[in-house]
């Protein structure tokens, strides 16, 4: 069931930008529409990119927000879990 | 003759229609909702576009691209995944999710109390393993505070045996220690590091259910502005097990999504999570009519995020732990074409 959920409507999760336009929902009580737009602006991108998981895997890997990894490309070099989100609290000012 | 469309029951089973019994499904399901709920039926374009969706031969079906939503999965986690923080660590690689829950199988705050020590640690491993949000969740669960499970009486027995003074009293002092209970563990997860904490499946025990976890998210909301509270529904209608309590003003018993999206917005959530039940007697297309009738109206006052629930048995979903995914990804589908939700 989670997996039929996440093809046909989700935003993909740390794969693009879902992670974080789920913490502006659920810190802020912040609508979809907004949060997208608020994340778009944070990250420099177009809404439509925010569930593109090309797009948002590079800019992801350049701001240092954590993303996934798999066996033949993986990312020694990329933030732990915490230092990740201390970057995203900082990008979406979360405080 | 017209050719038939495999689709679905409410059990999930396989069921041949042609598209125009799918289409009366649809209407059937819609004007269940208006006549059971007194809200309006969908109108005849959204039932147009549903009935695409459901007559599709598709084995899935998706939103388009661009309208996708956020994802918030509650009890995320099975035990072939390993540990329970192995799983929220699949749930983040592999699976897509945007959010993930920490949870103990006991799903209720009155039993995580007694290992809340334990709950805390496991939320600092999550935290140290996992990137996207990590809710802690369970239940408000008030009929544990009844005898012989809690200190209460029984309104179980009290109500049937017309001691209805004494059934409501006991709700009233069941309240009062689950509000206790759920305000202690849910401040400790979030000590710990949980990033939100979700109330799930509140008034499944009627208005005083509802009304404990109204208590409970308004102190913990004065308590700790930051934190994401959750609150998912246990039905599309609150009974009255109790049937005089209020929350500042609002009779608790007989909301339905539209008046449980108040009052819980009012309280302090930052997320709310309609549900709407399952009749397995019934077609998937009709119990996605029906649900989507019952949720619609609570759109329209959302101030805060609205995630429809369409796990096993609720939204349209399948009462079935295996769902098909033809149904399931149509569920998932209606609920973000017709509701315009912010998540699920």
């Amino acid at each position: 069931m989670p997996v039929a959920h996440a093809v046909a409507s989700g935003m993909n999760g740390l794969r693009a930008a879902g992670d974080l336009v789920a913490r502006l929902e659920m810190t802020k009580g912040m609508r979809l529409t907004e949060a997208k737009k608020t994340v778009a602006e944070a990250l420099g991108v177009g809404v439509g990119d925010l569930a593109d998981p090309l797009v948002m895997h590079e800019v992801r890997g350049e701001l240092r927000l954590g993303r996934v990894f798999e066996a033949e490309t993986t990312y020694p070099h990329d933030p732990s879990p915490q230092e990740a989100k201390a970057a995203i609290h900082e990008l979406l000012g979360l405080g | 003759m017209e050719p038939r469309i495999l689709t679905r029951q409410g059990d999930g089973s396989a069921v041949s229609l042609t598209r125009s019994q799918l289409r009366s499904e649809l209407e059937e399901g819609t004007r269940a909702a208006a006549a059971r709920a007194r809200v309006p039926e969908l109108r005849a374009d959204e039932l147009d576009h549903l009935l695409d969706v459901f007559a599709s031969r598709a084995r899935f079906s998706a939103v388009d691209i661009g309208d996708e939503v956020v994802l918030s999965f509650d009890g995320s986690g099975t035990p072939q995944q390993g540990s329970r923080v192995d799983a929220l660590v699949q749930y983040e690689q592999c699976l897509g999710a945007d959010t993930c829950e920490l949870y103990h199988i006991d799903y209720s705050y009155k039993a995580v109390k007694t290992v809340v020590g334990a709950e805390q640690q496991a939320m600092k491993e999550a935290q140290e393993r996992v990137t996207i949000p990590v809710h802690y969740g369970a239940q408000p669960d008030l009929g544990r505070y009844s005898r012989p499970d809690g200190p209460c009486g029984n309104w179980s027995e009290l109500l049937p045996a017309m001691r209805i003074d004494e059934a409501r009293a006991a709700q009233e002092e069941a309240v009062g220690l689950a509000v206790e209970d759920m305000v202690h563990v849910a401040g400790e997860l979030w000590e710990a590091g949980a990033d939100g904490i979700n109330f799930d499946t509140a008034g499944a025990g009627g208005d005083a259910d509802l009304l404990a976890t109204l208590l409970a998210v308004e102190r913990l909301r004065a308590a700790y502005p930051a934190m994401g509270i959750m609150v998912g529904m246990a039905a599309e209608l609150v009974l009255g097990t109790h049937g005089k309590l209020e929350y500042r003003g609002t009779r608790l018993a007989g909301l339905k999504p539209e008046g449980q999206c108040r009052v819980v917005q009012e309280a302090g959530a930052t997320i709310f999570g309609p549900a709407v039940n399952v009749n397995t007697s019934h077609t998937v297309a009709w119990n996605v009519a029906r649900a989507l009738s019952f949720m619609k109206p609570c759109m329209d006052v959302a101030r805060i995020p609205v995630h429809a629930n369409v796990g096993m048995g609720v939204g349209g979903v399948p009462m079935n732990a295996f769902s098909p995914v033809d149904a399931v990804s149509r569920c998932s589908r209606a609920c973000v074409d017709i509701l315009k939700v912010d998540g699920l």
